[in-house]
């Protein structure tokens, strides 16, 4: 029985102004109604234009449950196409990433596409003459993903046509990516020490919140934070403070320090922590570093990019980046309790080796599978996504410093424990939830 | 239990550095963690690479890449009374090849090892299977085998895992 299709007043009911109903997170219908509508309307990650820098370059990846190619062009654009042969409906693409040439060619029964999609050739054409294919789906070759836009090397997509443009759905919020694109001397960013892929058994929500819940770090990381904490206490005095403690230490921070921290909210649920100061602040100096910064420019702009210090950069809907860190988390939903979360790291073009070597041990010090404070994280999500089947109380409650005059979609700078991030996100949720399920209400 | 190896006199047999690998899968079996983080020589590290193949620790990015630091932070952390994923605690069983030497460097006091193995980690009712290879390199320290590197190669290294958070 559906409860949610083609009910937009049903999925509209899910989000209060301080709770959210379980079924957000545990209900396999509208898991579907996300793939077909949020993921449709909103501007979704696919990639970093630099996977694929030479002609005919490709990349497969997907958008919502919808598996895509991103692939660079001839004249050095970048395309995504649906990753689906026209004719029997064949993934086209062999490998996860590589170089198909001039052309794609299907495996099964090559026909074969231009790298912008369209339809090449079919061999033994004579059999399709008089048969009307070109009135048929299949003449139309891979079919395009139309809205796509690739700001300075990241490359998202919309695939539907309502929704916003994309400088009106990020706005200002573009701001920390430009921060973490500008920490490189040269303005430009890699990928770079390959991707980190973990399984969770959760919905992919509870990991996007997870970003700007600012009261669980000493908590929740007690364990592994914590000890790092402990242990490197019982280090011998006078020895120099390793890079790893440094990366686990802040953890432990005071809730003090996280209200201090800030959270800056953003229009159509993008957010971040970290307005002033973050756990990434104190971080030692990599030395040549500034030096090369200032040269290219200037040492006051050098000083302004190195010193924003934003910790977690939510965009909406599924993608959190760390600029001090060089780092994009993706979290791919697979079904309502599964999510697939990809973690990116990008080296700062001709900036010092040692920096992508810190951010590589973060990566596999906090977003591994082998990672402990991946395991603290990871034990709460699954906890919670078997606690909501509780039915005697059936809502999440995110109302940590609500205000009765809060207003959807502004730019707001507030205190860096507020669940307000949290709302602004389901508000967006609802917002592009709804927006392509026709005037139900 | 086991029994206590006397100190060695001279350069180490293929058979003994055939009992060490197998006496450590037991010790991480038998959850003798203190003294598995003895067996790493002061400067040695554990490393699970995430590429196949991989040569580089440093600027390609790695599933553990441990020095003794981070993993007595690890072992620490498992027996933590706040240490909610390990309540309860996993446990773990390794099925070893017989390793075979592939290196033996007297003069270098260098040793090396390669173990096919099957890995089961296991927490309430899931229990997972992997298949890897183990290479130790070995020294001896003051009369003892010791482990400059474990390096673990999963046989899908590069494959999307939920949390392994024992050792293999």
């Amino acid at each position: 029985m559906s409860r949610y299709k083609g009910n937009a007043d049903a999925v509209r009911a899910l989000v209060r102004e301080r709770e959210v109903h379980r079924d957000v997170y545990i209900d396999e219908e509208v898991f579907q109604l996300e793939m077909d509508h949020l993921f449709a309307n909103t501007w979704v990650y696919v990639g970093h234009d630099s996977q694929i820098p030479n002609a005919g370059d490709y990349f497969g990846t997907t958008i919502g449950s919808q598996p895509v190619l991103m692939v660079r062009h001839g004249d050095g654009s970048v395309h995504v196409l649906f990753n689906r042969c026209p004719h029997k409906g064949v993934r086209v693409t062999t490998e996860t990433c590589g170089n198909t040439g001039k052309f794609f060619r299907c495996p099964y029964h090559a026909w074969s596409f231009k790298l912008d999609g369209s339809l090449l050739a079919i061999p033994l054409k004579k059999g399709y003459e008089n048969t009307g294919l070109e009135e048929s789906e299949a003449i139309k070759g891979l079919t395009p993903v139309k809205h796509v836009r690739n700001y300075r090397g990241f490359v998202f997509a919309k695939l539907n046509d309502v929704g916003p443009d994309f400088e009106s759905f990020f706005g200002d919020s573009l701001s920390s990516l430009d921060n973490m694109i500008d920490r490189s001397p040269v303005g430009r960013l890699e990928v770079a020490g390959g991707v980190l892929r973990y399984l969770h058994n959760c919905n992919w929500k509870m990991l996007v919140e997870n970003q700007t819940d600012t009261c669980h770090p000493m908590v929740a990381h007690e364990s592994s934070a914590g000890t790092a904490i402990d242990v490197w206490k019982n280090a011998p005095e006078g020895t120099k403070k390793p890079m790893a403690v440094e990366i686990f230490a802040p953890f432990m921070s005071s809730y003090e320090f996280f209200e201090g921290m800030g959270i800056r909210v953003w229009p159509n649920g993008h957010g971040h922590t970290g307005v002033s100061h973050s756990i990434h602040s104190d971080y030692s100096v990599i030395p040549g570093y500034f030096e090369q910064m200032s040269e290219a420019y200037g040492e006051e702009k050098a000083k302004a990019i190195l010193d924003e210090n934003r910790h977690n950069t939510v965009y909406f809907p599924n993608v959190m980046i760390k600029g001090p860190i060089q780092l994009l988390r993706l979290f791919k939903p697979i079904s309502a309790n599964k999510t697939l979360v990809e973690s990116w790291t990008f080296r700062l073009v001709d900036a010092p080796d040692v920096l992508l070597e810190r951010t590589l041990m973060y990566n596999r010090l906090i977003n591994a599978p082998t990672s402990v404070v991946g395991h603290d994280d990871l034990e709460m999500y699954e906890r919670a996504q078997e606690g909501l089947h509780v039915d005697a109380n059936q809502w999440v409650n995110i109302q940590r410093l609500y205000s009765d005059d809060e207003k959807p979609d502004v730019t707001a700078v507030t205190n860096g424990t507020t669940e307000w991030q949290m709302r602004n996100q389901f508000r967006a949720w609802s917002k592009f939830m709804t927006m392509s399920m026709g005037a139900s209400s | 239990m086991t029994r206590q190896t006397p100190p060695l006199t001279n350069p180490p047999t293929d058979q003994q550095l055939i009992d060490f690998v197998v006496a450590e899968a037991r010790m991480i079996d038998m959850q003798r963690f203190q003294e598995w983080l003895d067996l790493f020589c002061e400067d040695g590290h554990y490393w699970m690479p995430l590429e196949w193949g991989q040569t580089d620790p440093r600027l390609t990015c790695s599933l553990m890449y441990e020095d003794r630091l981070l993993l007595k932070i690890r072992v620490e952390r498992l027996k933590g009374n706040r240490t909610f994923s390990q309540k309860p605690k996993s446990r773990c069983h390794h099925v070893l090849q017989t390793p075979q030497v592939d290196l033996r460097d007297e003069a270098a006091n260098l040793y090396q090892t390669w173990t096919p193995m099957h890995y089961i980690e296991t927490r309430f009712d899931e229990q997972q299977l992997f298949a890897a290879w183990a290479t130790h390199t070995l020294c001896v320290e003051e009369g003892r085998l010791k482990i400059k590197l474990k390096r673990v190669d999963i046989v899908n290294c590069d494959a999307a895992f939920g949390n392994i958070q024992l050792f293999m």
